[in-house]
């Protein structure tokens, strides 16, 4: 470092480095941080809901509209934060809940028509779910039992009185047709014997259930209301909290054994420009990040998967700059015009290597399951981001680099001074 | 470094060599006809209930519970510290209950990790996108391709797609590893990655063939080889790292991918480096060969036209 000019291009050039390492460390991990991390990386569900069209009802966009209000109703009722619930298609639901403790209890929730109807013994519907004021689960003074204690509309009221006293007039106590059933989804729960006519609009079902949070789960359910349609679990993904925590500790592992052996493989390959190439990758997973967050996007394993991906192909760029950079040395040009002709000849061959990866990625986007799409969006942004970061970035630092004279030694550069032509010794 | 290896004359091997992978998949694959693949559930439909007890329990105990509720033929996979992946034909939420409570009462408590269902409907839909996303991204390829390159260079890059395609699906044939929706992912991503070596190098081609020397087009494409080989290497090779840390570190969920993606990527290198070039120079003498002809005949055409005119 002789002159005041190579002292300037070194201070510059520690400048912009420690910036970048300081930018680095300070934002990596806020960044991370407040990433929005997907199912399978802190447990929840997934659940695809179709709706069935039966023969006499087919699936209008109202049931459609009415089945989400309800969803969120239910999904409320179990208290869970940041429901996401969308409709796809004409007649499907997706409905993801994370960090959920108890995903069973969700699901178990969520499949439930809770269609309640009373028949009597003839078949006959008096009263249905959609007759129903109120639903409320009380324990039982006397038998210390849960019990779910209804009351009916104006409608079912009148209803629930009239088949009670026709029932209580025309049948002696304990004939069986004096009985009022109640089902839920068609599944029998009690048939209970009608004491006497019962005026009040007010009924109980006792009995058969486990505990009080399964009677108060059923009261939530009758009081969101049946659903419009039948509806199927056509696809359920549950993650437990702690499978979710050990793919992301794994992925963890992954990303930086990954990272710091392609940051050694480009330090002991490419020297001072593998350094350079390292330190443009701080800046790429900046950016990938940052924009990541600010699309609200969430991160999953295979997204993760993407980005890790993106970074090995990202340094291709580096590798195909440096490469010519190297033949272009040995063919005797100078240091920066040799960088220069780098940079321009390469960029054509950078941008056909990743225009394909990047149209396949969009194909796999437009065409891909939910679980893919994380890929492509991290695996194409990741590739533009590289592309980006390498032609405006490593120029850059690599410019500040060549114009420091204890940085303009051949070797540094991975050629040794027998490759060059002999004119040029000497004088890069 | 300077390579000087003569990749085009020993070009015979090299597709054998290929060939050796391929038809033993293809082979497999029509074995195993209708399920040339082993399809996971995210294809086939079905359910996955991933289990880990808090206490010593065999893969026999497991079989004898499922036994007990007449679903003894669901596969049962111990993945070690008590852990069980069981998969089982498309059960119900109740059928799911009761596995995970008889599994519970008889067996002890236990967490449940992961369950998973997959309707029929699903898997068919994924298979049909699948195909779908496969077909488009072909026809995107050959379009780049076309429009970057002249047709024969076109060709010789698809045909190299095409085999590693076939030996990423082949190997998957043959050792019958599963494949699921990642697999997909994977297949998509190799067809847009592994034709960057073959245009790098075919790039390189054209380059020297507007500064052709003294040379047969065999010693040029060598030299083009060569002269990429640092390059095709390093780049593949910061992919494989990036693989391998994913498929050792990185958990079961990426596992089929990562390994989907290596063996494409490592296909993707040899092929663009082993079996695209010569592909490219035997189309090329093909052609030429066939231009020959076509002017001899023409020539011929032209003579015995001017013969009687005099």
């Amino acid at each position: 470092m002789a002159g005041g000019k190579g002292t300037g291009s070194f201070f510059k050039l520690a400048i912009v480095l420690v910036a970048i390492l300081a930018l680095g460390i300070g934002a990596f991990q806020p960044l991370l941080q407040a990433m929005k991390l997907g199912l399978d990386l802190r447990g929840g569900v997934y659940i695809l809901l179709q709706a069935q069209s039966t023969p006499e009802h087919a699936v209008t966009g109202e049931d459609m509209t009415a089945l989400e209000r309800i969803m969120r109703d239910r999904v409320d009722q179990l208290g869970i934060a940041e429901p996401v619930i969308q409709r796809e298609g004409s007649d499907r639901l997706i409905i993801q809940l994370a960090g959920v403790n108890n995903p069973e209890e969700a699901v178990k929730m969520i499949g439930k028509t809770a269609l309640l109807e009373f028949k009597t013994s003839d078949g006959r519907v008096v009263v249905s779910g959609k007759d129903l004021k109120d639903a409320r689960a009380v324990i039982d003074q006397q038998t210390r039992e849960p019990e779910i204690t209804l009351k009916f509309n104006a409608e079912g009221t009148k209803n629930f009185a009239e088949t009670t006293q026709e029932l209580v007039s025309s049948y002696s106590r304990g004939d069986p047709k004096r009985h009022i059933a109640i089902y839920l989804d068609n599944q029998l729960l009690t048939n209970p014997h009608v004491d006497e006519a019962i005026p009040s609009g007010e009924a109980v079902i006792r009995g058969g259930f486990a505990s009080f949070e399964e009677a108060a789960n059923l009261a939530a359910l009758l009081r969101g209301g049946a659903l419009p349609v039948p509806v199927q679990i056509i696809e359920r993904r549950a993650v437990g909290p702690t499978l979710g925590a050990d793919s992301l500790a794994k992925s963890k592992t992954a990303i930086i054994v990954g990272l710091v052996l392609i940051a050694l493989f480009m330090l002991i390959f490419y020297r001072l420009p593998g350094i350079v190439a390292n330190f443009s990758l701080i800046i790429y997973a900046l950016i990938v990040l940052a924009v990541l967050w600010s699309l609200k996007a969430t991160l999953t394993l295979p997204g993760i998967a993407g980005l890790l991906l993106s970074v090995g192909m990202a340094v291709d760029a580096n590798i195909i700059i440096y490469e010519r950079l190297k033949e272009e040395l040995r063919n005797g040009k100078t240091l920066r015009a040799a960088v220069d002709a780098g940079f321009k000849r390469a960029f054509t061959t950078i941008f056909d290597a990743n225009a394909t990866t990047v149209l396949a990625a969009l194909v796999l986007y437009f065409l891909g399951s939910g679980t893919v799409r994380g890929f492509a969006v991290t695996l194409s942004m990741g590739i533009i981001t590289s592309m980006f970061t390498a032609i405006t970035l490593t120029r850059f630092l690599l410019h500040l680099v060549i114009g420091v004279p204890a940085f303009q030694k051949l070797w540094l550069y991975g050629v040794k001074e027998s490759q060059i032509p002999v004119a040029a010794r000497g004088e890069i | 470094m300077n390579f000087n290896f003569d990749f085009v004359r020993r070009r015979k091997w090299w597709y054998a060599l290929s060939l050796l992978i391929i038809i033993p998949g293809l082979i497999a694959m029509v074995l195993n006809w209708p399920s040339p693949l082993n399809f996971g559930i995210d294809f086939t439909g079905g359910n996955i209930i991933q289990v880990q007890f808090d206490q010593p329990v065999t893969a026999s105990q497991v079989r004898e519970v499922l036994g007990g509720l007449n679903l003894g033929n669901s596969s049962i996979q111990a993945a070690g510290n008590n852990e069980f992946l069981i998969r089982t034909t498309e059960i119900n939420e109740e059928q799911t209950d009761q596995v995970i409570s008889a599994l519970r009462d008889k067996l002890g408590q236990l967490d449940l990790k992961r369950n998973e269902k997959v309707g029929a409907t699903i898997g068919r839909e994924l298979t049909i996108k699948g195909i779908e996303a496969m077909a488009i991204a072909w026809v995107l390829m050959v379009i780049y391709i076309t429009i970057r390159f002249e047709f024969l260079s076109g060709l010789a890059a698809i045909l190299a797609l095409i085999h590693d395609v076939l030996v990423t699906v082949g190997l998957f044939a043959i050792f019958r590893w599963e494949v699921d929706s990642t697999f997909v992912a994977a297949i998509l991503t190799i067809i847009g990655y592994s034709i960057n070596d073959t245009i790098v190098i075919f790039d390189r081609i054209r380059e020297n063939l507007r500064l052709r020397r003294k040379e047969t087009i065999e010693e040029l494409v060598n030299r083009s080889i060569n002269q990429t080989l640092t390059r095709s290497i390093n780049t593949v090779l910061t992919v494989i790292i990036a693989l391998l840390a994913l498929m050792l570190l990185g958990g079961e969920t990426t596992r089929t991918f990562a390994l989907a993606m290596l063996i494409g990527t490592i296909s993707g290198a040899y092929s663009s480096i082993f079996t695209a070039s010569p592909i490219w120079i035997e189309l090329r003498i093909f052609s030429r060969e066939r231009h020959r002809q076509a002017a001899s005949k023409a020539a011929t055409k032209a003579k015995t036209r001017k013969a009687t005119s005099h």
